[in-house]
């Protein structure tokens, strides 16, 4: 399972990634992709809304369940990936690629400092 | 496999017929009546078809059925128990089911009756003051208990109360339940014994406090484990003004040795169809009553049924003072209720005892069997079911869904599986009380020579279901591309 070094994770399987000195990109990790099982729907947020660490982002669909995607981070969403809509299975092809799920202009970036490294992320879910 | 077919849709039979049906017209030409042109037609495709041959069609379809009375079903939170056939003799009279809801009071004194007693009864099992016994299943009567909650504390003035506490193990249609009612939902977390974290609860009715509107759980669990720190739950939340919710999916487990009215819950709701005996799940409708102690008793749904002493008559009563109103058309799911009424008066209190012990029971023969190859994470008893883990098979790169679908090639309904969520690659176990020493042996051993077949053949689970009448179907595809209505060009 690929865990890139230079994003952010949270303890509910969320990655974060500094595209701008207040901007962040958003989505699930590889880990949570392969135990959520096939994609078949992504609720996304509005543009404009307003997050709290920890409020709910997205929704995610499998054929097995369905799961909240948390914010990780408080701030504004400016962007979402709409090919989602059409396309959730880029969740399962490609968790930190073309499966983003948002961008969000962050309010406090020292937040970030809360998250995860690759390595901490690893061991919380006994990869290593 | 996919290209077999197994049975053709009656649209694509059209044409075995000789026309040996004709339609007289309905309307004839004296009739005029202002349709717009665009939308008159002169053609209905309506598959002509000879009578022998809708019944052939049919007929082969429900043998392609699985059910309790074709095989071992031990589905869940399901509660699969066999249905006594002499319920359902009893229930086609015609003096029960071709009762019409606009008779007059007089006129259906016995199914009033039935209804009647049935209340006493329901009160009786579930230690609550009264019974509703209107909603159509269990999900309906979390609905209408969790607007009861809402109606309460509005007579209250106590309208800050917006917090559903539920746990992390609850079924989906609780947190559902309390959103629809309005509630903010905060979920506690399950301990390592599979309870609720009395830390975490402790945390959140101090963060909280009279914000709190009810807590909802099940108990014994969806991990078929008993809260065992209920009383003190129970305290905590009264303590703050709040409500407990019961959801009886599980009652199964305890009937007769426990009841949720002693353990300090405010609303109840059962589910006749699982823990008193109707066919269910594609073989019958729920039906999902409420109980609720003295103090909500002002609030339960129109009409209840209450015997009247002058005129010695069972009557419909609309006179609830803050009633809720209606949750549904009409009375209940009546023929439900019978069955259930049948079902406790011939076991009666002893009977039913015996029910929760030998559910416990099979629970637990089986789950000791199991455990040899697939874990068991919390509790080490169980009340009614248990929750295994595929997860022993990862390195053999078998999910719990091959587990499943190859179970269907020993001739037994596959557990539910990836529920509850705290359990990662679930396998939810519930065998109910009516399933010999026989059934559970075989199902231990179709699941141990899946776990062999894991190491020895991974690749043939991946495909099964490998000897039914149809193979491993894509659930994605079914998802996203769901096609329910037949369309000729295709």
């Amino acid at each position: 399972m690929n865990f890139p070094e230079n994003l952010f994770y949270s303890e509910e399987h969320e990655w974060v990634e500094k595209i701008g000195p207040k901007k962040v990109r958003v989505g699930i990790t590889d880990h949570a992709q392969s135990e959520l099982g096939d994609i078949v729907f992504v609720e996304l947020p509005e543009i404009g809304k307003e997050l709290t660490a920890g409020d709910t982002l997205a929704v995610v669909e499998s054929v097995k369940s369905a799961a909240d995607v948390y914010s990780p981070v408080s701030g504004k969403v400016i962007e979402v990936n709409e090919e989602l809509n059409d396309r959730p299975e880029l969740i399962n092809e490609d968790p930190y690629g073309d499966g983003w799920i948002a961008v969000l202009e962050l309010e406090d970036p020292s937040e970030l400092d809360n998250l995860m490294t690759a390595d901490e992320y690893k061991r919380m879910i006994g990869e290593e | 496999m996919a290209d077999k077919i197994l049975e053709y849709l009656i649209f694509e039979l059209d044409g075995l017929g000789e026309s040996t049906y004709e339609v007289d017209d309905p309307i004839g030409d004296d009739f005029s009546v202002d349709v717009p042109e665009e939308l008159m037609r002169d053609d209905l495709p309506f598959p002509d078809v000879p009578e022998v041959e809708v019944v052939r069609h049919y007929t082969r379809l429900s043998q392609l059925n699985f059910s309790v009375d074709t095989g071992f079903y031990p589905l869940g939170s399901c509660t699969m128990k066999y249905n006594p056939k002499i319920h359902e003799h009893v229930a086609s009279d015609a003096r029960f089911a071709m009762l019409h809801p606009y008779q007059p009071d007089e006129d259906v004194q016995g199914a009033l009756a039935v209804m009647y007693h049935l209340s006493e009864l329901l009160q009786e099992i579930t230690g609550m003051d009264a019974i509703s016994l209107h909603p159509a299943a269990g999900a309906h009567g979390e609905l209408t208990g969790t607007f009861i909650a809402r109606a309460y504390f509005r007579h209250k003035g106590e309208t800050q109360r917006h917090i559903a506490i539920i746990p992390d193990s609850a079924h989906g249609t609780n947190p559902a339940s309390a959103a629809m009612a309005g509630f903010d939902v905060i979920e506690v977390k399950s301990n390592e014994k599979g309870q609720v974290d009395m830390d975490a609860l402790r945390e959140i009715v101090g963060k909280y406090g009279d914000e709190i509107a009810i807590i909802m759980l099940t108990n014994p669990n969806t991990l078929g484990v008993f809260e065992e720190n209920i009383l003190e739950i129970a305290e905590l939340i009264h303590g703050v003004g709040g409500l407990l919710y019961y959801d009886g999916a599980n009652l199964n487990g305890i009937l007769g040795m426990a009841r949720p009215g002693d353990m300090g819950f405010d609303i109840v709701h059962l589910n006749l169809h699982k823990t008193f005996s109707a066919p269910h799940g594609g073989g019958g409708p729920g039906s999902g009553p409420i109980g609720v102690k003295e103090h909500l008793k002002d609030f339960l749904p129109v009409p209840t049924v209450i015997y009247d002493e002058e005129s010695g008559m069972f009557k419909l009563n609309y006179d609830i003072p803050h009633s809720i109103g209606r949750m549904r058309m009409f009375h209940a799911n009546f023929l439900v209720l019978l069955k259930s009424y049948m079902y406790i008066i011939s076991l009666g209190g002893e009977g039913l005892r015996q029910v929760g012990r030998l559910a416990v029971l099979n629970a637990n023969y089986l789950a000791a069997k199991v455990k040899k190859y697939f874990p068991i994470p919390y509790g080490e008893l169980y009340k009614h079911e248990f929750v295994a883990t595929g997860k022993v098979l990862k390195d053999q790169g078998v999910k719990t869904l091959d587990i499943a679908k190859r179970l269907i090639d020993f001739g037994v309904h596959p557990p539910t599986i990836y529920f509850p969520l705290i359990v990662s690659e679930a396998l939810m176990i519930e065998p109910t009380e009516t399933e010999t020493k026989y059934n559970l042996d075989m199902y231990a051993a179709a699941l141990e020579t899946i776990f062999r077949e894991a190491h020895e053949n991974p690749e043939m689970l991946h495909s099964a279901p490998n000897n039914a009448p149809i193979g491993r179907l894509d659930d994605v595809k079914a998802v996203k591309q769901l096609k329910v209505v037949y369309t000729e060009e295709e």
